[in-house]
Protein backbone atom coordinates (compact mmCIF):
# COMPACT_ATOMS: atom_id res chain seq x y z
CA UNK A 1 0.00 0.00 0.00
CA UNK A 2 0.98 3.45 -0.96
CA UNK A 3 1.96 6.21 1.72
CA UNK A 4 0.58 9.59 1.77
CA UNK A 5 0.88 12.74 3.81
CA UNK A 6 -2.31 14.59 3.60
CA UNK A 7 -3.15 17.93 4.75
CA UNK A 8 -6.67 19.55 5.54
CA UNK A 9 -7.30 22.77 6.10
CA UNK A 10 -10.55 24.04 7.12
CA UNK A 11 -13.39 25.82 9.34
CA UNK A 12 -13.34 24.61 12.63
CA UNK A 13 -16.57 23.35 13.54
CA UNK A 14 -18.74 20.15 14.97
CA UNK A 15 -18.59 17.52 12.67
CA UNK A 16 -15.56 18.46 10.67
CA UNK A 17 -13.43 15.41 12.46
CA UNK A 18 -15.89 12.69 11.62
CA UNK A 19 -16.46 13.90 8.27
CA UNK A 20 -12.32 13.94 7.29
CA UNK A 21 -11.92 10.82 9.06
CA UNK A 22 -15.42 9.12 7.70
CA UNK A 23 -13.93 9.68 4.28
CA UNK A 24 -10.87 8.15 4.47
CA UNK A 25 -12.49 4.71 5.99
CA UNK A 26 -15.68 4.92 3.11
CA UNK A 27 -12.36 4.31 0.67
CA UNK A 28 -10.85 2.38 2.57
CA UNK A 29 -7.48 4.26 3.32
CA UNK A 30 -6.06 3.64 7.02
CA UNK A 31 -5.02 6.98 9.10
CA UNK A 32 -1.56 6.14 10.64
CA UNK A 33 0.37 9.03 12.20
CA UNK A 34 -1.82 12.64 12.79
CA UNK A 35 -1.82 15.19 14.52
CA UNK A 36 -5.10 17.63 14.45
CA UNK A 37 -4.99 21.12 16.60
CA UNK A 38 -7.00 24.19 16.24
CA UNK A 39 -4.99 27.54 14.78
CA UNK A 40 -6.90 30.31 15.68
CA UNK A 41 -10.71 29.52 14.41
CA UNK A 42 -9.25 27.41 11.63
CA UNK A 43 -8.73 23.29 11.84
CA UNK A 44 -5.56 22.24 10.74
CA UNK A 45 -4.85 18.12 10.42
CA UNK A 46 -1.80 16.35 9.14
CA UNK A 47 -2.03 12.91 8.72
CA UNK A 48 0.11 10.13 6.92
CA UNK A 49 -2.11 7.72 5.07
CA UNK A 50 -1.74 4.17 4.11
CA UNK A 51 -4.04 3.21 1.32
CA UNK A 52 -6.29 4.63 -1.08
CA UNK A 53 -6.73 8.32 -0.51
CA UNK A 54 -9.92 9.50 -1.53
CA UNK A 55 -11.24 12.14 -4.39
CA UNK A 56 -11.14 15.37 -3.88
CA UNK A 57 -15.06 16.05 -3.91
CA UNK A 58 -14.49 13.76 -0.91
CA UNK A 59 -14.03 16.98 1.42
CA UNK A 60 -16.31 19.70 0.74
CA UNK A 61 -15.84 22.70 1.86
CA UNK A 62 -12.20 21.96 2.81
CA UNK A 63 -8.69 22.68 1.70
CA UNK A 64 -6.64 19.64 1.39
CA UNK A 65 -3.24 18.96 -0.38
CA UNK A 66 -1.87 15.58 -0.74
CA UNK A 67 1.27 14.16 -1.89
CA UNK A 68 2.85 10.45 -2.11
CA UNK A 69 5.46 9.77 0.39
CA UNK A 70 8.06 6.95 0.71
CA UNK A 71 8.30 4.96 3.61
CA UNK A 72 10.99 7.15 5.99
CA UNK A 73 12.93 6.11 8.69
CA UNK A 74 12.49 8.15 11.46
CA UNK A 75 16.31 10.10 11.95
CA UNK A 76 18.30 8.05 14.52
CA UNK A 77 17.87 9.09 18.11
CA UNK A 78 19.76 6.60 20.10
CA UNK A 79 21.20 7.61 23.18
CA UNK A 80 19.67 11.15 23.08
CA UNK A 81 17.51 12.84 25.91
CA UNK A 82 14.29 14.78 25.18
CA UNK A 83 13.69 18.16 26.46
CA UNK A 84 10.99 21.15 26.45
CA UNK A 85 11.78 24.40 25.49
CA UNK A 86 9.37 27.44 26.79
CA UNK A 87 9.84 31.06 25.46
CA UNK A 88 7.49 33.56 25.84
CA UNK A 89 7.22 37.49 25.79
CA UNK A 90 6.12 40.25 23.69
CA UNK A 91 5.28 39.08 20.03
CA UNK A 92 7.86 40.19 17.18
CA UNK A 93 9.52 38.70 14.05
CA UNK A 94 12.36 36.37 14.35
CA UNK A 95 11.35 34.22 17.58
CA UNK A 96 11.13 30.93 16.42
CA UNK A 97 13.68 31.09 13.92
CA UNK A 98 15.87 32.29 16.07
CA UNK A 99 15.73 29.44 18.77
CA UNK A 100 15.23 27.01 16.09
CA UNK A 101 18.74 27.97 15.35
CA UNK A 102 20.21 27.30 18.18
CA UNK A 103 19.19 24.07 18.22
CA UNK A 104 20.29 23.80 14.68
CA UNK A 105 23.67 24.44 15.69
CA UNK A 106 23.73 21.45 17.97
CA UNK A 107 22.10 18.92 15.58
CA UNK A 108 19.16 18.76 17.92
CA UNK A 109 15.78 18.03 16.75
CA UNK A 110 12.43 19.55 17.30
CA UNK A 111 10.16 16.92 17.56
CA UNK A 112 7.06 18.95 18.33
CA UNK A 113 5.92 22.76 18.50
CA UNK A 114 2.88 24.86 19.68
CA UNK A 115 3.23 28.67 19.32
CA UNK A 116 0.31 30.35 20.90
CA UNK A 117 -0.42 34.37 19.92
CA UNK A 118 -2.78 35.82 22.68
CA UNK A 119 -3.11 39.90 22.61
CA UNK A 120 0.53 40.99 22.68
CA UNK A 121 2.01 37.80 24.14
CA UNK A 122 3.53 35.45 22.37
CA UNK A 123 4.16 31.87 23.72
CA UNK A 124 6.52 28.97 22.00
CA UNK A 125 6.83 25.23 23.81
CA UNK A 126 8.72 22.88 21.77
CA UNK A 127 9.89 19.71 22.38
CA UNK A 128 13.73 19.07 21.50
CA UNK A 129 15.93 15.76 20.92
CA UNK A 130 19.34 16.12 21.54
CA UNK A 131 21.94 13.96 20.81
CA UNK A 132 23.94 12.80 23.94
CA UNK A 133 27.00 14.50 22.25
CA UNK A 134 25.43 18.26 23.41
CA UNK A 135 27.01 20.38 26.10
CA UNK A 136 23.49 21.64 27.88
CA UNK A 137 25.01 24.09 29.81
CA UNK A 138 26.72 25.80 26.64
CA UNK A 139 23.35 25.50 24.79
CA UNK A 140 21.04 26.98 27.92
CA UNK A 141 24.13 29.77 27.89
CA UNK A 142 23.14 30.57 24.15
CA UNK A 143 18.83 30.13 24.45
CA UNK A 144 19.03 32.47 27.38
CA UNK A 145 21.26 34.77 25.12
CA UNK A 146 18.88 34.85 22.49
CA UNK A 147 15.54 35.03 24.37
CA UNK A 148 17.64 38.04 26.14
CA UNK A 149 18.20 39.51 22.50
CA UNK A 150 14.52 38.70 22.00
CA UNK A 151 13.04 40.26 24.83
CA UNK A 152 11.19 36.77 25.85
CA UNK A 153 11.32 34.55 28.97
CA UNK A 154 13.00 31.17 28.29
CA UNK A 155 12.91 27.72 29.94
CA UNK A 156 14.86 24.96 29.04
CA UNK A 157 14.30 21.97 31.20
CA UNK A 158 14.25 17.52 30.80
CA UNK A 159 11.17 16.30 29.75
CA UNK A 160 9.34 13.73 32.07
CA UNK A 161 9.29 10.82 30.73
CA UNK A 162 8.00 7.94 33.46
CA UNK A 163 8.44 4.87 31.87
CA UNK A 164 6.92 2.20 34.00
CA UNK B 1 -6.59 15.98 54.90
CA UNK B 2 -4.32 18.95 55.74
CA UNK B 3 -4.85 21.95 57.77
CA UNK B 4 -2.68 25.28 58.44
CA UNK B 5 -2.26 27.91 61.11
CA UNK B 6 -4.91 30.15 60.11
CA UNK B 7 -8.69 28.55 60.13
CA UNK B 8 -11.57 29.52 61.59
CA UNK B 9 -10.47 33.37 62.62
CA UNK B 10 -8.52 33.71 59.73
CA UNK B 11 -10.96 36.28 57.96
CA UNK B 12 -11.62 38.13 60.94
CA UNK B 13 -7.53 38.53 61.71
CA UNK B 14 -7.16 39.64 57.95
CA UNK B 15 -9.72 42.15 57.72
CA UNK B 16 -8.37 43.51 61.51
CA UNK B 17 -4.46 43.74 60.15
CA UNK B 18 -5.12 44.84 56.34
CA UNK B 19 -8.64 46.58 56.57
CA UNK B 20 -8.35 49.25 53.77
CA UNK B 21 -6.83 47.87 50.96
CA UNK B 22 -7.06 49.45 47.19
CA UNK B 23 -7.66 46.70 44.37
CA UNK B 24 -5.13 47.29 41.96
CA UNK B 25 -5.27 46.65 37.87
CA UNK B 26 -4.11 43.51 37.48
CA UNK B 27 -0.80 42.93 35.46
CA UNK B 28 -0.79 40.65 32.12
CA UNK B 29 1.71 39.23 30.60
CA UNK B 30 4.54 39.84 28.64
CA UNK B 31 5.67 42.26 31.64
CA UNK B 32 8.93 42.37 32.78
CA UNK B 33 7.68 42.16 36.98
CA UNK B 34 6.10 38.84 35.81
CA UNK B 35 9.48 37.52 34.88
CA UNK B 36 11.52 39.08 37.48
CA UNK B 37 12.63 37.12 41.03
CA UNK B 38 10.57 39.39 43.77
CA UNK B 39 12.67 40.58 46.64
CA UNK B 40 12.47 39.18 50.42
CA UNK B 41 10.21 41.90 52.80
CA UNK B 42 9.94 42.89 56.52
CA UNK B 43 6.82 41.79 57.12
CA UNK B 44 5.73 44.28 59.69
CA UNK B 45 7.03 47.25 57.48
CA UNK B 46 3.80 49.38 57.16
CA UNK B 47 4.51 49.63 53.36
CA UNK B 48 4.40 46.03 52.98
CA UNK B 49 1.57 45.55 55.26
CA UNK B 50 -0.45 48.18 52.63
CA UNK B 51 0.85 45.45 49.86
CA UNK B 52 -0.12 42.88 51.47
CA UNK B 53 -4.14 44.91 51.83
CA UNK B 54 -4.12 45.88 48.28
CA UNK B 55 -3.18 42.42 47.36
CA UNK B 56 -6.14 40.77 49.48
CA UNK B 57 -8.62 44.09 48.09
CA UNK B 58 -7.43 42.49 44.44
CA UNK B 59 -8.00 39.11 44.97
CA UNK B 60 -11.42 39.84 47.01
CA UNK B 61 -12.71 41.73 43.58
CA UNK B 62 -12.43 38.71 40.94
CA UNK B 63 -14.86 35.82 41.87
CA UNK B 64 -13.31 33.75 39.97
CA UNK B 65 -9.31 34.49 41.55
CA UNK B 66 -8.21 31.79 44.36
CA UNK B 67 -4.94 33.19 44.74
CA UNK B 68 -2.75 36.18 43.91
CA UNK B 69 1.14 36.80 43.74
CA UNK B 70 2.42 40.55 44.65
CA UNK B 71 3.93 40.64 40.74
CA UNK B 72 0.39 40.41 39.92
CA UNK B 73 -0.18 43.89 40.94
CA UNK B 74 2.89 45.19 39.95
CA UNK B 75 4.76 45.20 43.34
CA UNK B 76 8.50 43.19 43.46
CA UNK B 77 8.11 41.26 46.61
CA UNK B 78 8.02 37.82 48.26
CA UNK B 79 3.99 37.95 49.12
CA UNK B 80 1.18 35.92 48.13
CA UNK B 81 -2.64 35.95 49.08
CA UNK B 82 -4.51 32.42 49.15
CA UNK B 83 -8.22 31.70 48.87
CA UNK B 84 -9.42 28.26 47.50
CA UNK B 85 -12.81 28.01 49.42
CA UNK B 86 -15.08 28.48 46.80
CA UNK B 87 -13.13 26.19 44.70
CA UNK B 88 -14.85 22.72 43.91
CA UNK B 89 -11.60 20.52 44.24
CA UNK B 90 -10.47 22.30 47.54
CA UNK B 91 -9.73 19.58 49.91
CA UNK B 92 -7.46 21.42 52.52
CA UNK B 93 -8.39 25.08 53.23
CA UNK B 94 -7.02 27.44 54.92
CA UNK B 95 -9.53 30.22 54.32
CA UNK B 96 -8.26 33.90 52.89
CA UNK B 97 -4.55 34.03 53.74
CA UNK B 98 -1.58 36.00 53.23
CA UNK B 99 2.05 35.38 53.48
CA UNK B 100 5.16 36.86 53.37
CA UNK B 101 8.45 35.56 52.38
CA UNK B 102 6.81 32.16 51.84
CA UNK B 103 9.18 29.52 51.11
CA UNK B 104 7.93 25.49 50.44
CA UNK B 105 9.82 23.37 52.58
CA UNK B 106 8.17 20.02 51.81
CA UNK B 107 6.48 19.22 48.63
CA UNK B 108 4.99 15.39 47.49
CA UNK B 109 2.65 13.16 45.61
CA UNK B 110 3.17 14.75 41.85
CA UNK B 111 0.36 14.73 39.94
CA UNK B 112 -0.59 16.48 36.59
CA UNK B 113 -3.51 18.84 35.86
CA UNK B 114 -3.99 21.63 33.62
CA UNK B 115 -3.95 25.34 34.92
CA UNK B 116 -4.32 28.67 33.94
CA UNK B 117 -3.15 32.05 35.44
CA UNK B 118 -5.25 35.38 35.86
CA UNK B 119 -2.19 37.08 34.40
CA UNK B 120 -2.04 35.12 31.20
CA UNK B 121 -5.57 34.95 29.70
CA UNK B 122 -6.91 32.68 27.06
CA UNK B 123 -4.07 30.35 27.70
CA UNK B 124 -4.02 27.28 29.93
CA UNK B 125 -1.28 24.44 29.99
CA UNK B 126 -0.87 20.75 31.30
CA UNK B 127 1.85 21.06 34.62
CA UNK B 128 3.39 18.93 37.74
CA UNK B 129 2.98 19.97 40.90
CA UNK B 130 3.11 18.34 44.15
CA UNK B 131 -0.37 17.63 45.81
CA UNK B 132 0.95 17.94 49.63
CA UNK B 133 3.21 20.83 50.55
CA UNK B 134 4.44 22.66 53.21
CA UNK B 135 4.82 26.46 53.16
CA UNK B 136 6.10 28.35 55.81
CA UNK B 137 6.39 32.05 56.06
CA UNK B 138 5.18 35.20 58.37
CA UNK B 139 1.73 37.22 58.54
CA UNK B 140 2.06 40.52 57.21
CA UNK B 141 2.20 43.00 60.19
CA UNK B 142 2.74 41.26 62.81
CA UNK B 143 5.56 39.01 61.67
CA UNK B 144 4.86 36.07 63.58
CA UNK B 145 5.55 32.30 61.66
CA UNK B 146 2.94 30.46 59.99
CA UNK B 147 2.95 27.38 58.48
CA UNK B 148 0.39 25.88 55.73
CA UNK B 149 0.16 22.25 55.15
CA UNK B 150 -2.08 22.15 51.69
CA UNK B 151 -2.90 19.48 49.54
CA UNK B 152 -5.03 19.01 46.64
CA UNK B 153 -6.11 22.38 45.12
CA UNK B 154 -4.70 24.18 47.60
CA UNK B 155 -1.59 22.71 47.42
CA UNK B 156 -1.26 23.48 43.47
CA UNK B 157 -2.44 27.00 44.06
CA UNK B 158 0.52 28.09 46.21
CA UNK B 159 3.08 26.27 44.45
CA UNK B 160 1.26 28.86 41.38
CA UNK B 161 1.89 31.96 43.14
CA UNK B 162 5.19 31.06 44.65
CA UNK B 163 6.55 30.27 41.15
CA UNK B 164 5.24 34.08 40.57
CA UNK B 165 7.84 35.03 43.12
CA UNK B 166 10.58 33.80 41.11
CA UNK B 167 9.42 34.85 38.23
CA UNK B 168 8.35 31.75 36.72
CA UNK B 169 4.87 31.80 34.87
CA UNK B 170 2.76 28.34 34.30
CA UNK B 171 4.04 28.16 30.70
CA UNK B 172 7.77 27.66 32.24
CA UNK B 173 6.31 24.38 33.51
CA UNK B 174 4.01 23.26 30.75
CA UNK B 175 4.80 19.32 30.20
CA UNK B 176 5.08 19.01 26.55
CA UNK B 177 4.86 20.71 23.19
CA UNK B 178 0.97 20.01 23.02
CA UNK B 179 0.07 20.41 26.66
CA UNK B 180 -0.44 24.51 26.12
CA UNK B 181 -4.48 24.87 25.00
CA UNK B 182 -6.83 28.20 24.08
CA UNK B 183 -9.27 28.22 26.70
CA UNK B 184 -12.01 29.04 23.93
CA UNK B 185 -12.28 32.69 24.94
CA UNK B 186 -10.98 35.47 22.98
CA UNK B 187 -8.98 33.31 20.54
CA UNK B 188 -9.45 35.93 17.87
CA UNK B 189 -11.03 33.19 15.87
CA UNK B 190 -12.54 34.43 12.73
CA UNK B 191 -14.22 30.75 11.35
CA UNK B 192 -14.99 32.04 8.43
CA UNK B 193 -16.27 29.90 5.81
CA UNK B 194 -15.97 32.02 2.75
CA UNK B 195 -12.20 32.35 3.49
CA UNK B 196 -11.57 28.89 2.38
CA UNK B 197 -11.63 28.47 -1.49
CA UNK B 198 -12.44 24.99 -2.49
CA UNK B 199 -9.07 23.87 -3.55
CA UNK B 200 -7.75 20.86 -3.74
CA UNK B 201 -4.14 20.02 -4.68
CA UNK B 202 -3.24 16.28 -4.56
CA UNK B 203 0.83 17.06 -6.05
Amino acid sequence: MGLSAIAVLGVARPGVIAEVTSAFTRHGANIEDSAMTLLGGHMAMMMLVSGQVPPASAFPGLTVTAAEVGSCRDHDREGGLGYVLTVHGPDRPGIVSSVSEAFTEVSGIITSMTTRLYGSLYVLIADVWLPAKVDVAALMRRLAAVGAGLGCAVTFRPAEAEVL
Amino acid sequence: MCGTAMCGTAHARLDGVLAGGVSRELIGAPHPVLTTQTLPVDAADPLVVAGAADLLATMRRSHRCTGLSAPQIGLGWRLLSLDVSRHPRTRSCAGELVVANPRLVAASRWERVREGCLSVPGLTGEVSRATRITVRGEHPGSGTPVTVHADAFEARCLQHQLDHLDGVLFLDRVVGARAVHRTGRGSGATGDMTSYARVFRYV
